[in-house]
C-alpha cells in the first residue's frame, strides 16, 4: 500500500512527467495556449496512459519475457493499434464524447509520455495495480502541468509582453520557473 | 515522386500493403535478433562484473560470490533467474567459508527511488558495507550518501541491534548510530530507512550463524571461467 | 555538376544552421532536455539520433518505390524502431555506464517527431544520396544543440567539462543548471538569443535597405 501512496505520489509531484522528466513537451508547448483545451486534451492522456498501462502488462507479461528484443517495437505497434481501435469504438457508441476528446488521440499516440511510461514501467518492474497507479498518477500530473502553463499563458496574453520574448521562448521559462517550483515537492514523501 | 502532390494514393490492393509491412517486419526482426545475439554476451559479463564488483566492496575479504534465494523456508543457493525473486549474495573466501551477505534494498528517496547494497555479518550481526546502485538525489547535496566518504564509512562497522539509529553529525557513540549528512538530511535518513526495513525482512530468513549455504562447487567453476 | 555540388552542400548545411531542428524548428524536445545534464551524456544522444537518423533516412530514401502510400507511416515507424534497438543494444554492450544515465531515454528516440518528419518530408521523395546528406545536416544540427545546451549546463552546474573541472575548489556550482528546471531555463535563453539575432538581422537588412533607397533618391 505504502507502495503503491509512492508510485502515485512521485508520479504526480516529485517526478512529474513534463516538469522533472522532459517527457510530452510537445502538446506542453504547442496545446497550452487555452485552459479549456489543455484540460480536455489531460482527460484524453489520462485515458490513453490508462490503456498503455495495460497494454504494457500483457505484453510485458505475456509475450516479452520470451523476446524480450522485441520490447520497444511490439510496444509501438499494440499501443498504436489499441488506441485506434478504441477510438473508432467511441466514434460508434458515443459521437459526444469522441467530439471532446476524440480529435486528440492520435496525437497523443504519437506523444513520448505514452511509450516513456510503458518503458518506465518495464524497468520498474511494475505489475498491474502498480501500472495502473502510475498511470494515473503520470497522467493527473501532465494535466496539472498542462493547465498550469495555459492559465499562464492566458494570463500573459492580457500582458504587454516585449516582442522579443513571446512565443515559445517564454513558455519555455515559465516551465522552468514551474518546474523549480515542482521541485518544492521533493522529499515530500520520505520527509515523513 | 509525382503522386505526392495528388490527394489519391494510387490504389493499390490491401494483399500488397500487408505483404510490404510483413516483409518489413521480417528484416526487422532479423535484424533485431541480429543484435540482440551479438550484444548479449558482452552485456551479460558486463552486468555480473558490475554485481561483483559490488558485493566485493560490501562484504570486503571476499573472493567468491553465489546468489541465494530463500524458497519454501530456506536459504538456498540457485545460478537460475526467476521472475520476482529477491536474490541475496552470500560472500566466501578462496576455502570456500563463509564471511557474509551482500542484501540488495530500495526505498523512496528525496528524489526518487534509491536502491543500494549492504553487506552483513550475521554472527555479530553488523552491516559492514554499503554502496549505492541507484538514485537520483539533488547533486552537490543528497548525493553525498555516495559521494561523501565520511558518511559512508557510518557503514563500515554498525550494528542492527535494536535498530540502526541517525544522529546530528558528530554525536556517533553507540555502535547502532549513524551521521546525518548537513543538508541532506532526508537522504541520509532514507539510506538508514532501507537498511532497516530490508533487515527486518531478512533477519527472519537468514539461517544461524554457522549454517550458512555452502559454496556449491559448480558454481566456483563458473566462477574462475568468468 | 556545379550546381549538383551546390546543392549538396546546401542540403547538408541547412540542417545544421538555417532549418537547424531544435533552435528553429524546435523538435526533437524530450532527448533534447533530459539528457543534457552533462556534455558526454549529449554527445553520446546525439551519436544515437545521427545512427538512427542516417540509417532510416537511407533505408526509406532506397526503398521509396515499393513502400505504399497508404503504410508509410507504419513502415517508416517499424524502420526507426529497428534502427533505436540495434543503437540501444550497441550501447548497453559497449558503454554500459552512459547506458544506465540516458536510461529509458535512448528508446524514446523513436518518439523524436524531428526523426519521422525528416523521412516524411525528404527521405520518401529524394535520391538516396541528398536523403543522406539531409539526414547528416539534420542530425549534425541535433547534435550542435544538443552539445551546446549539455555544455552549458555542465559547466555552470557542475563546474566541468566531459568531467574535467574548470575551475578548481573556489567554484559553487550552480546545481539548480544540471537539474530539470536549469534545462527549461537554458533552452529557453537560447531560444531568446535567436529570436534576438533574428530581429538584428531584420533590422539590418532594413537599414540597408533604408540607406540604398536615399542613395538611389540622392
Amino acid at each position: 500500500m505504502d507502495n503503491l501512496v509512492w508510485i502515485f505520489i512521485s508520479s504526480l509531484l516529485i517526478n512529474n512527467f513534463v516538469l522533472a522528466y522532459f517527457l510530452g513537451l510537445c502538446p506542453f508547448l504547442g496545446v497550452s495556449n487555452s485552459l479549456e483545451t489543455s484540460f480536455r486534451l489531460g482527460l484524453a492522456t489520462i485515458f490513453v496512459l490508462l490503456i498503455t498501462a495495460l497494454c504494457s502488462w500483457f505484453l510485458n507479461t505475456y509475450v516479452l519475457i520470451y523476446a524480450p528484443y522485441l520490447r520497444l517495437i511490439s510496444f509501438i505497434v499494440v499501443i498504436a493499434s489499441t488506441v485506434q481501435f478504441i477510438e473508432m469504438l467511441i466514434k460508434k457508441l458515443s459521437p459526444a464524447l469522441f467530439r471532446a476528446m476524440g480529435i486528440f488521440l492520435p496525437l497523443i499516440t504519437t506523444n513520448c509520455a505514452i511509450l516513456g511510461l510503458a518503458i518506465f514501467a518495464t524497468n520498474r518492474g511494475y505489475g498491474l495495480i502498480e501500472g495502473i497507479v502510475f498511470a494515473l498518477g503520470a497522467g493527473i500530473g501532465f494535466t496539472l502541468a498542462m493547465v498550469l502553463l495555459a492559465g499562464l499563458r492566458e494570463e500573459s496574453e492580457l500582458s504587454d509582453i516585449p516582442k522579443l520574448i513571446q512565443g515559445i521562448a517564454m513558455n519555455l521559462i515559465i516551465a522552468g520557473i514551474l518546474s523549480m517550483a515542482f521541485m518544492g515537492f521533493a522529499g515530500l514523501f520520505s520527509a515523513v | 515522386m509525382s503522386e505526392d502532390k495528388t490527394p489519391d494514393a494510387p490504389a493499390v490492393s490491401s494483399t500488397r500493403l500487408v505483404l510490404t509491412l510483413a516483409l518489413a517486419g521480417l528484416i526487422s526482426g532479423v535484424a533485431i535478433i541480429g543484435i540482440y545475439e551479438a550484444t548479449l554476451p558482452t552485456i551479460t559479463i558486463n552486468k555480473a562484473r558490475e554485481l561483483r564488483e559490488a558485493v566485493f566492496k560490501v562484504v570486503p575479504g571476499v573472493t567468491r560470490m553465489q546468489k541465494l534465494v530463500y524458497k519454501n523456508g530456506e536459504l538456498v543457493s540457485t545460478t537460475e533467474t526467476e521472475k520476482d525473486e529477491e536474490p541475496i549474495y552470500g560472500g566466501y573466501d578462496d576455502e570456500g567459508g563463509f564471511i557474509g551477505y551482500a542484501i540488495p534494498g530500495a526505498g523512496p528517496g528525496f528524489q526518487d527511488v534509491i536502491g543500494l547494497l549492504y553487506g552483513y555479518k550475521p554472527d555479530q550481526k553488523l552491516v559492514i558495507g554499503m554502496e549505492i546502485l541507484e538514485s537520483r538525489e539533488t547533486p552537490g547535496l543528497g548525493d553525498k550518501i555516495y559521494k561523501d566518504a565520511e558518511f559512508v564509512a557510518n557503514f563500515k562497522e554498525l550494528s542492527v541491534e535494536p535498530e540502526i539509529v541517525t544522529v546530528k553529525k558528530g554525536q556517533k557513540s553507540e555502535p547502532n548510530e549513524v551521521d546525518i549528512i548537513t543538508g541532506a538530511s532526508i537522504s541520509s535518513k532514507a539510506v538508514v530507512r532501507i537498511i532497516n526495513e530490508t533487515h527486518t525482512v531478512w533477519s527472519t530468513r537468514l539461517p544461524q550463524p554457522g549454517s550458512e549455504p555452502l559454496m556449491t562447487e559448480s558454481e566456483k567453476t563458473v566462477d574462475e571461467a568468468k | 555538376m556545379a550546381e549538383n555540388q551546390n546543392e549538396s552542400y546546401e542540403t547538408f548545411f541547412r540542417g545544421i544552421w538555417r532549418d537547424n531542428p531544435v533552435f528553429v524548428q524546435v523538435l526533437g524536445m524530450c532527448p533534447m532536455l533530459a539528457v543534457t545534464n552533462s556534455a558526454i551524456n549529449a554527445v553520446a544522444m546525439g551519436m544515437a539520433t545521427l545512427f538512427v537518423l542516417v540509417g532510416s533516412s537511407f533505408l526509406v530514401s532506397s526503398f521509396k518505390q515499393w513502400i505504399p502510400k497508404q503504410v508509410r507511416i507504419s513502415a517508416f515507424i517499424i524502420i526507426i524502431a529497428t534502427f533505436v534497438t540495434v543503437a540501444d543494444y550497441t550501447l548497453l554492450a559497449l558503454v554500459p555506464k552512459v547506458h544506465k544515465e540516458l536510461g529509458a531515454f535512448i528508446p524514446l528516440i523513436v518518439a523524436n517527431c524531428m526523426i519521422l518528419g525528416r523521412q516524411e518530408a525528404f527521405a520518401s521523395r529524394n535520391t538516396v544520396r541528398l536523403a543522406v546528406l539531409d539526414a547528416m545536416g539534420m542530425a549534425g544540427g541535433f547534435m550542435v544543440a544538443l552539445f551546446s545546451l549539455g555544455a552549458i549546463r555542465e559547466i555552470l552546474g557542475n563546474g566541468s567539462l566531459f568531467g574535467v573541472d574548470l575551475f578548481g575548489e573556489h567554484f559553487e556550482p550552480w546545481v539548480i543548471m544540471i537539474l530539470p528546471p536549469g534545462g527549461f531555463l537554458t533552452l529557453g535563453l537560447i531560444l531568446l538569443f535567436f529570436n534576438w539575432v533574428t530581429q538584428q538581422k531584420d533590422k539590418f537588412i532594413e537599414q540597408v535597405a533604408e540607406a540604398e533607397r536615399v542613395a538611389s533618391d540622392g
